[in-house]
């Protein structure tokens, strides 16, 4: 398998420029896949999945007939990113986690920049992920973002955007890990020749960030990771992160509330916990405040957080910065807080509670992506050239009925890498979600998550939606060549 | 160690030892028929008495056939007990600690129960079921082995356990209460060849017939009680059970057999102790049927006291802290 007959029609390729040109970063990496006896990338790559299998690196899918648990398909050629062409991105990546962390502390407390009139405070109240509750809430260090996993694509032109902020629970980075472990194994050489920057302390940096912002002595605080059990889509990563920061797992129903301290149930007693890097939506956490209905949750835990007796991570009410009409004004926002022109550019953006917007969304529907605004996971979307006019018909109705729910974007021809196909390599749509980490200092991992859109011509990503995964490979800035 | 993962290892054996003896209860049974020209009905109902749920037996089934009885211990879904039942609750408890257990433990359970649920929508005739059985029981001593051989000694392995000893101790009671059920009416049969085959076959399905035999060559009910009740050696003996189940729970705590730091020690020891300096005449003077009565009850608040010492804690061990 070579990449002779490899085809890049109209996008942009990320490993190759013309047909028999390919891009500098790439090139050893083209090189040696054009030098592999045949049949030997397919004996990789079978022998990648093989790993991925043994590992049990399963996510669940929801209502799917085979049952819960689906392997996380995986390509073992590399998504290359060159190390300057990523030291930009990790300033932009930086630059936008500071500004919004300020942005989320300046709503729950003076909130100037409402009175400032950058942003309608209607868009604020309107968002279903603002909590009134935490208002006057000082979190820890005040960092509210501690987990971040910003999705960022490209377009036809090379052009990188920010197309999601995910700062609530945003999962995937236990596949980054996983992935690299079998990527090591599968191109060792090359993986050395090209210095790619680690991502394997991601667990130390996140588990010195839940530490950090402890309110007690860190060396002697208890942390936990709470899931909402098995059937969650991510539990393989819960159990996974947990199992690499030596912490407990745990649920809601193994903690308990008692004059506002936090307490995990073990069997030697109650044991006080101090941190909680929480994997449940702030909808669950406590049933006191959020969803009554909750058994995912801890009754209590809010209290305990306003008394300042455990650390959250996320902090609740971090999700209003994740709201898609609230991104349209991150731009505004950078500028607001920072003084500074945004370094990674936001996709232009619709808001469709604003009449105007809404009215050119409704009229260009078949050449646009329509969003809820607090969706996740490919569900619920229109991406209008796909699209029929009957789905077209029915967005337009949900449209008009709840606006508010809704933002659009012109449809972005994602650029694309190469996979191996059945008998070929051909480039299919990929997106990057790198993870930000926030604790004494704002750490990104090099790299991060690069998804996969499998099937040909599908813009959609999601491991939800059919999508899977590459390994993302950050050079360091001179590759050792021919040495 | 976080008390639900303590509570679903203690489960996990108990629902992994409670099915392999509901295998058990069904073969004695089955050899008792073989071996008797007494009506086919009567025979089965003892298996429902003993179950705990006669009402639902009976408002569903109404009969005991045996068609109904196996079906009932085997696959009724509604039955917390049946098979089927104790398989899919060891599946579930299994997969939620299955970081803390090992993969092949996980591994075992999860064939375990895809097996016994494609046996479950067939219709098994009497040389299947046997085999069924037979499988059963391979595939519990299967997880037994893996877990023995591949679970480090700590918190974890004493929990699971201390569920598996427990659950054996009650269910060889309960083998040897379907003996009392079938206790027949003219007690000219006592010592009779019928009663003999039935001993046998008691023996035979605690798998302690060669073991029996060794000790006390011949076959004698009150040595059979005394080797299943009392005997020190016996693996699936109630006194060997109650004995590791307060080694296990000791060193949960990491206390002295001697004496005991809270409830849950104090009702297994006194129960063990009591078992350790019984002897059989008494038992059998009591009358069997009352003794394990009372053993079954016993057994029972056992059970809460370690639920409430480890398991589900609530205001109590707060103050206490």
């Amino acid at each position: 398998m070579k990449f002779s007959n490899y085809k890049i029609e109209n996008f942009y390729d990320e490993y190759f420029i013309d047909s028999n040109i390919c891009r500098e970063p790439v090139k050893l990496v083209v090189d040696k896949i054009n030098r592999l006896a045949k049949g030997e990338l397919l004996s990789r790559q079978k022998a990648a999945e093989k790993a991925f299998l043994n590992l049990g690196i399963t996510f669940n899918v929801y209502s799917s007939k085979e049952g819960r648990e689906k392997v996380f398909p995986f390509d073992i050629i590399p998504r290359v990113i060159s190390g300057s062409e990523w030291d930009c991105l990790e300033k932009g990546l930086k630059q936008r986690i500071i500004a919004l962390n300020l942005f989320i502390n300046d709503i729950y407390s003076k909130k100037n920049i409402i009175k400032d009139r950058v942003i309608p405070e209607e868009i604020i109240l309107s968002s279903n992920a603002y909590r009134p509750v935490c208002n006057e809430v000082k979190p820890p260090k005040n960092i509210w973002c501690h987990i971040t996993g910003t999705d960022l694509i490209r377009d036809e032109k090379g052009q990188f955007y920010v197309l999601e902020d995910n700062l609530r629970c945003p999962s995937g980075i236990s596949y980054v890990l996983e992935s690299r472990q079998i990527t090591k194994k599968t191109f060792p050489l090359l993986f050395e020749s090209l210095k790619v920057r680690p991502v394997e302390d991601y667990p130390v940096h996140l588990f010195n960030m839940l530490k950090y912002i402890s309110n007690k002595n860190p060396e002697s605080s208890t942390v936990c990771l709470l899931t909402p059990g098995v059937y969650n889509s991510a539990y393989f990563e819960h159990s996974f992160l947990a199992r690499q920061m030596g912490v407990e797992l745990v649920e809601g129903r193994d903690l308990t509330v008692e004059n506002n301290f936090v307490f995990m149930k073990t069997t030697k007693g109650l044991q006080r916990v101090d941190v909680l890097y929480r994997r449940i939506d702030d909808d669950f956490l406590d049933p006191k405040f959020f969803r009554h209905d909750s058994l995912l949750g801890v009754p209590g835990l809010i209290d305990a957080y306003k008394a300042g007796n455990i650390a959250l991570a996320n902090a609740p009410g971090t999700g209003i910065a994740d709201d898609k009409a609230i991104y349209s004004y991150v731009p505004d926002i950078i500028k607001y807080y920072l003084n500074e022109d945004p370094i990674i550019p936001n996709v232009p953006t619709y808001i469709c509670s604003n009449p105007k917007h809404l009215e050119y969304v409704i009229s260009n529907i078949e050449k646009l992506v329509v969003k809820t605004v607090d969706g996740a996971g490919g569900y619920g979307m229109l991406i209008g050239p796909k699209s029929t006019k009957r789905q077209q018909k029915e967005f337009t109705e949900k449209l008009r009925a709840n606006p508010r729910k809704y933002i659009a974007q012109p449809t972005i021809k994602l650029s694309r890498v190469p996979i191996m196909s059945r008998k070929s390599l051909e480039g299919r749509h990929v997106d990057l979600r790198p993870y930000i980490i926030y604790g004494e200092d704002v750490k990104v991992i090099p790299g991060g998550l690069t998804r996969v859109a499998f099937k040909k011509n599908s813009l959609v990503v999601n491991s939800s939606q059919g999508g899977g995964s590459k390994d993302t490979w950050v050079l360091s800035d001179s590759p050792k060549i021919g040495e | 160690m976080l008390s639900r993962v303590a509570n679903f290892l203690y489960w996990l054996n108990r629902y992994v030892e409670r099915a392999e003896n509901i295998a058990r209860i069904i073969d004695v049974n089955l050899n008792f028929i073989l071996d008797s020209d007494v009506s086919k009905n009567e025979q089965w109902e003892p298996l429902v008495l003993i179950s705990g749920s006669k009402e639902y037996f009976f408002g569903k089934y109404g009969e005991a056939t045996r068609e109904n009885v196996i079906n009932f211990l085997l696959f009724d879904t509604q039955y917390p007990s049946s098979i089927i039942n104790c398989l899919s609750m060891a599946r579930e408890n299994a997969t939620t600690v299955r970081e803390i257990i090992n993969i092949e433990m996980w591994e075992q359970i999860n064939k375990f129960y895809m097996f016994a649920k494609k046996i479950a929508g067939k219709k098994l005739n009497i040389d299947n079921i046997h085999d069924f059985l037979e499988e059963v029981k391979i595939n519990c001593h299967i997880f037994s082995g893996i877990q023995e051989s591949t679970l480090s000694r700590g918190e974890s392995w004493h929990f699971g356990r201390l569920g598996k000893m427990l659950e054996c101790a009650d269910q060889t009671s309960r083998i040897i209460d379907v003996k009392y059920f079938h206790i027949l009416p003219s007690s000219a049969s006592v010592g009779s060849n019928y009663d003999i085959l039935q001993w046998a076959a008691i023996l035979k399905s605690a798998s302690g017939f060669e073991m029996y035999t060794k000790k006390y060559k011949l076959i004698r009910p009150d040595k059979i009680l005394e080797f299943l009740i009392l005997d020190k050696e016996f693996p699936r003996s109630i006194n060997f059970c109650l004995h590791r189940a307060n080694q296990c729970l000791h060193a949960i705590s990491a206390s002295s057999t001697d004496t005991y730091v809270n409830k849950a020690e104090q009702s297994l020891g006194a129960l063990n102790s009591e078992l350790a300096f019984s002897d059989i005449d008494t038992i059998v003077k009591t009358g069997l049927h009352e003794f394990i009565d009372s053993f079954q009850l016993k057994l029972i608040k056992v059970n809460r006291d370690i639920s409430r010492k480890y398991f589900d804690m609530g205001e109590i061990q707060l103050t206490q802290q």
